[in-house]
């Protein structure tokens, strides 16, 4: 139990504090290295409760690509991040205003504790009782019967996400030569070459 | 001491505030807030599996990978429009970004 302890309270510091390092890093690449490391934190901390699946999801959806995607972006651009961080200390008093209110608020929330305390009881009962089945095989046998529909809509939505970017970043260049099939194909023997007899020593 | 629920739920909930905060300050940079919204999902994703886990019911888990799928897609659009805007215009300024404005 002192390990477990131990563990969250150094993913959760880690996770904050790498969370820290995204908003304020000066350069993005830093950011987003941040940001890869606060998804590895979130995982540890997804461990740690119990949630195998999401955490293994997490690290491959949101390092493998996501993070991969933000590097690719922040790298490829030729942008002076000098210029975009002007400014920074200037909204610092009314961000922290809001950022202030908005925690408060939800400490407000969590403080009384909405949730009741009986029915994590008898959650944690139920869960001591329960047939051992990791949470991937009960994840599975959720998400492939109720759910198949959610399962199938969100490979729509990432079908649809697909095709928008590749339809918006698509660019057709000038001056690029491209093979062209259907042209070779139905290109004709006698509209491309012509059998001339030469005489000699005469030349074409 | 006992790790229980509310330690994940005051974790998630510093996060968001902290992406909150990170869309304020960095107002002229759209990737650092495209990252900030990155990170409020990922303190919601953090408040459903928590809560998922402690009530032992795992829907929670179920609607926290819809909303990776959905987070995934949104950063895939996101880029794809930063990068033809950057394309067409040479900046990312996000006060530049008023051609809509008429």
């Amino acid at each position: 139990m002192i390990v477990q302890s131990l563990s969250f309270y150094l993913f959760a510091t880690l996770l904050l504090a790498s969370g820290v390092m995204v908003i304020s890093a000066r350069n993005p690449v830093h950011s987003v290295l941040f940001l890869i490391l606060a998804f590895f934190q979130a995982a540890g901390l997804c461990v740690l409760m119990g949630a195998e699946f999401l955490a293994m999801i997490l690290v491959i959806v949101y390092v493998g690509a996501v993070a991969v995607l933000f590097l690719f972006v922040v790298m490829m651009l030729d942008i002076n991040f000098k210029d975009l961080r002007a400014g920074f200390l200037q909204y610092l008093p009314i961000g922290g205003l809001v950022g202030l209110v908005l925690l408060l608020e939800l400490v407000m929330v969590l403080g009384p504790s909405l949730i009741s305390h009986s029915a994590l009881e008898t959650a944690a009962a139920a869960k001591a009782t329960a047939p051992t089945v990791t949470n991937t095989e009960a994840l599975g046998h959720l998400v492939y019967t109720h759910y198949v529909y959610l399962f199938q809509a969100s490979g729509i939505v990432l079908l649809i996400a697909m095709i928008g970017a590749i339809v918006l970043t698509l660019r057709h260049r000038e001056g690029v030569r491209k093979q062209n099939i259907s042209a070779q194909l139905a290109r004709r023997r006698q509209d491309t070459v012509t059998i001339r007899k030469v005489t000699t020593g005469g030349g074409i | 001491m006992d790790i229980g629920l509310g330690h994940y739920l005051t974790v998630a909930a510093i996060l968001f505030t902290l992406g909150v905060l990170g869309i304020f300050l960095n107002r002229k940079n759209v990737i650092v807030i495209l990252m900030s919204i990155e990170m409020m999902l990922l303190a919601v994703n953090l408040n459903l599996i928590s809560f998922s886990v402690f009530l032992n019911d795992l829907t929670g888990q179920v609607f926290s990978m819809i909303i990776l799928t959905v987070a995934a897609a949104e950063a895939a659009i996101g880029l794809a429009i930063l990068v033809v805007y950057f394309r067409n215009r040479g900046t990312i300024r996000v006060e530049d970004i008023n051609l809509m404005k008429g």
